[in-house]
């Protein structure tokens, strides 16, 4: 059994490292925010996971919170959003995919170099799911600033909240306080930056960032 | 000990009641006689501390941090400085109720006043760091708050900022000593600190620090660049507190983390704090002799002074690392006799300079003479103290250098040859500033008060009013009394040099017979005050009688002056400038690379000829210039930063971050 709850945990969080990788080099808005809500799932399912092993149930309300919001309303609402700017355009980098991606494979290896050793005392499990969050909060952040377009830095931000609740998941006897209050801050952060979508797209006509530069009297 | 507590509050809460009081004309006088009650009050109060070596009063107060609270402490020591601070206060105090009645911004300065005050007896008292440093720093900001009191005026703003940076530049260092010192367990009362051992580079560290902090309050080179803009720039009875008194804060500060809390010292402190104190005493007064401004002179005095007692420090420091405790107390005892002497005489300076202000709207001694005939009183008591400052007997500068000497004079015992060979360069180091010093105040005193008026203020000048006038003659007799009877002074500071050295002290005074005063034995050295006083009016009362009885008795009149030079206009006298010149050229060819040129007029030309002369100030140009357009360039590169993209932040923390875990991953 161990030998399992192991390798199935270790396959979850390895998987939602693989998934912040096809974040990065997604290119068109819609493949992106599809591409996140499987993140989002792929996340619950290895919250699900550590709620069974560590049998705690409340991981379970974890994931559920997980699924409910970042993988079904904030995808679908970025959806909307899309649709009802009217924006179906490719998502500009300000580094190329490749370059990007090699880098991303880098802060990948930078993190397990960094957590291993550092953690240890603790058991296996941990160690590889805390190696596991620091990568994906990582590329989250790595996509945030490797990305011109608005709505991308939306996804790296959520991205990046997910490895932060993975990390906690792995980290035995996290009340359920921090995480509704994590999971409500990503709310709120969303609709902030939806409203700030929204004023960006009314006043420029477009959600591309560079536009924003242009006005504050800056080169691109 | 409660006494003295509550008077401090007292003074507090005086600075609260001056706000609405000070556009009032009854305001200026209730503040300053409020604080001459209490800060005579404290004086009386500390007296009998300074003996009381076994009745050591402390007390712990609920205020500022929670569940610490502010712990004070009267012990010797503090007690001395208390007295230094109060007297300098009451005088200060009392010569305002008269000075600031031509007061344009009262306002501005008499609810800073009584808090500058209060504050450097908070400083004194405190046993602990929270409250020296908090008590510190707001002595800082109150005396800045006084400097820019007349901040129209050119200049000041600069001595203002100068003096700011300054004075946190210090606090910062006073703070990572007070830190060094607490170690690792977060010790920050002075009981603890006392207990603990630190190991030896976290000492030599906290001296460094202390010499950093403190002394760039007390002005040592090459921290006293703020000093004369400074201390001038504040009104007359303020630049008298800052200069008197607050630099004798500064010499507590070190001597209390030093001598008492950082543990015993090793010979090599000393030879720091000795070469400290030549330069400052040298270089002080010859920056002093440049000057023809009395007010930046007399601040520049300061410095030297600073220097002097930096000597004996530094030699009290020598003789306690090598258990010579006798020399230590003679040292210690000229060092706090010197710390008292210059309160008094350099209150007395500045208060005479704020009366020639005051009464000629002049501070450029190119533009007085000829006072002594309008204003006796002033003339007669700034005489006292320049042949006080001057170090001139029986007077009680004098005495005091006279003990830093013999203090000197017993160094050939020490062990270390280093500072065998040292201490007699420093000797003569501090012979030629006195000797300087005494130069510079022949100057300082013939150009400004004797001659003939060079300015038309000059001609109309007036007596000052009585209260100014009388606090420099409480002041002057205050300096001959300590120069006349230094044993009564040494005797009281017996208490305090005790508690530093361990239990040394000079020998008993007051039993030596004609009230001489004995350092070490009456076989090395002895002085008499009081017979050397005699000796000199009976001699000049003598030569007196004799030149009337001998001299010619016909009343002769003739022009003023008419040595060769007929010209009956005052700019034929001579001046500032050129009595500084002889001194300018030995001294000043390497101290300030000082050039003069010569411009001659075009043959036939009616114009005059030109005497230029050129002082650099090297500490500035090579010191403190290059930093200041380091800071420039540098905050000019970072200014960038406040104007990047949204994109570009997040890039930077990104950057950092990784940096921050590539060097975790590294490192281990």
């Amino acid at each position: 059994m161990h030998g399992l709850a192991f390798d199935v945990s270790h396959l979850l969080a390895g998987g939602l490292v693989l998934v912040s990788l096809m974040l990065l080099y997604q290119d068109r808005l819609y493949s992106l925010l599809n591409v996140f809500a499987l993140h989002a799932v792929v996340l619950s399912l290895a919250v699900a996971w550590q709620a069974h092993i560590q049998e705690a149930p409340h991981l379970f309300v974890t994931a559920a919170i997980a699924l409910g919001f970042k993988a079904i309303l904030i995808p679908v609402a970025l959806h909307r959003m899309v649709r009802r700017l009217g924006i179906h355009r490719t998502i500009e980098t300000v580094v190329g995919i490749g370059p990007t991606m090699l880098f991303g494979i880098g802060l990948v290896a930078l993190s397990i170099m960094v957590m291993l050793p550092v953690t240890e005392q603790a058991d296996a499990l941990t160690q590889e799911d805390l190696a596991f969050a620091l990568s994906v909060v990582l590329l989250g952040l790595l996509m945030m600033v490797t990305r011109r377009n608005a709505v991308g830095q939306v996804v790296g931000f959520m991205s990046l909240e997910n490895g932060l609740i993975l990390a906690a998941a792995g980290a035995k006897g996290m009340p359920l306080v921090v995480e509704i209050s994590v999971a409500f801050s990503v709310l709120i952060a969303f609709i902030v930056i939806g409203i700030f979508l929204f004023r960006i797209r009314e006043r420029f006509d477009t959600v591309d960032v560079q536009v924003l530069e242009r006005f504050r009297g800056e080169q691109p | 000990m409660n006494l003295i507590l509550v008077l401090v509050a007292s003074l507090f809460l005086a600075a609260i009641a001056a706000m609405p009081l000070c556009r009032r004309p009854v305001g200026r006088p209730a503040v300053y006689g409020f604080t001459f009650a209490v800060c005579t009050a404290i004086v009386v109060a500390a007296l009998p501390a300074l003996s009381a070596a076994e009745a050591v009063a402390a007390r712990v107060l609920p205020l500022g941090i929670p569940w610490i609270g502010a712990h004070f402490r009267l012990d010797p020591l503090a007690a001395f400085f208390l007295l230094v601070i109060n007297l300098g206060g009451a005088a200060a105090s009392f010569y305002a109720i008269g000075y600031g009645r031509h007061e344009q911004a009262n306002e501005r300065i008499l609810p800073f006043f009584p808090a500058f005050l209060a504050a450097m007896n908070l400083v004194v008292l405190a046993d602990d760091a929270f409250v020296f440093l908090f008590s510190w720093e707001l002595m800082s900001l109150a005396s800045w708050a006084l400097v820019m009191a007349h901040h129209h005026d050119r200049g000041t703003q600069h001595a203002g900022y100068v003096y700011l940076l300054m004075a946190s530049f210090g606090t910062l260092c006073l703070l990572l000593a007070f830190g060094l010192l607490a170690g690792t367990h977060g010790g920050y009362l002075f009981p603890a600190m006392r207990e603990g051992s630190l190991p030896r580079f976290a000492q030599a560290l906290v001296l460094v620090l202390v010499l950093l902090g403190a002394g760039s309050k007390a002005g040592i080179v090459p921290l006293h660049v703020w000093l004369p803009l400074a201390h001038p720039a504040a009104p007359s009875h303020v630049s008298a507190l800052m200069s008197g008194v607050m630099t004798k804060v500064a010499i507590y500060g070190l001597i209390r983390l030093i001598f008492d809390l950082s543990g015993p010292p090793e010979w090599w402190w000393g030879v720091i704090v000795l070469v400290v104190g030549a330069v400052t005493a040298v270089l002080g007064v010859l920056y002093a002799l440049m000057q023809h401004d009395l007010k930046r002179l007399l601040a520049y005095h300061t410095v030297e002074n600073i220097g002097i007692i930096y000597i004996g420090l530094g030699l009290a420091l020598a003789f306690l690392a090598n258990g010579m405790a006798t020399g230590a107390a003679l040292a210690l005892t000229a060092a706090l006799f010197h710390v008292l002497n210059h309160s008094l005489f350099k209150s007395l300076l500045f208060f005479g300079s704020g009366a020639v202000l005051r009464a000629t709207g002049e501070r450029d001694m190119e533009h007085l003479g000829g006072l002594i005939h309008r204003m006796p009183v002033t003339t007669a008591t700034f005489l006292t103290g320049c042949a006080a400052i001057s170090a001139l007997p029986p007077l009680n500068g004098f005495v005091s250098e006279w003990l830093t000497f013999q203090a000197i004079l017993i160094s050939p015992s020490l062990p270390q040859w280093g500072l065998k060979f040292l201490v007699p360069a420093v000797g003569a180091a501090l012979a030629l500033s006195a000797a300087l010093a005494a130069a510079c105040f022949v100057k300082a005193f013939g150009i400004t008060f004797l001659g003939r008026p060079r300015s038309r203020a000059a001609a109309q000048a007036q007596e000052v009013d009585a209260f100014s006038t009388g606090a420099m003659i409480v002041l002057a007799a205050l300096c001959v009394l300590a120069g006349v009877l230094p044993s009564l002074a040494v005797d009281a500071l017996s208490g305090v040099v005790e508690t530093l050295t361990a239990g040394a002290r000079l020998p008993q005074q007051a039993t030596m017979p004609w009230l001489s005063l004995i350092p070490v034995s009456a076989a090395r050295s002895s002085y008499n005050g009081l017979i050397l006083l005699v000796f000199i009016a009976v001699t000049s009362t003598v030569v007196a009688a004799f030149v009337r009885r001998l001299g010619s008795h016909t009343v002769r009149r003739s022009a003023a002056w008419d040595c060769g030079t007929p010209d009956p206009s005052p700019i034929t006298q001579y001046t500032a400038g050129s009595f500084a010149q002889p001194i300018r050229r030995v001294f000043g060819r390497t101290a300030f690379r000082a050039s003069e040129h010569v411009e001659m007029p075009e043959p036939a030309s009616l114009e005059p000829a030109r005497l230029r002369a050129d002082l650099r100030d090297l500490v500035w140009e090579y010191l403190f210039a290059p930093i200041a357009s380091a800071i420039t360039y540098a905050s000019g590169r970072i200014n960038a930063l406040q104007f990047l993209t949204i994109r570009r932040y997040l890039a930077l923390v990104f950057a950092v971050l990784l940096l921050l875990l590539s060097g975790l991953a590294l490192w281990q």
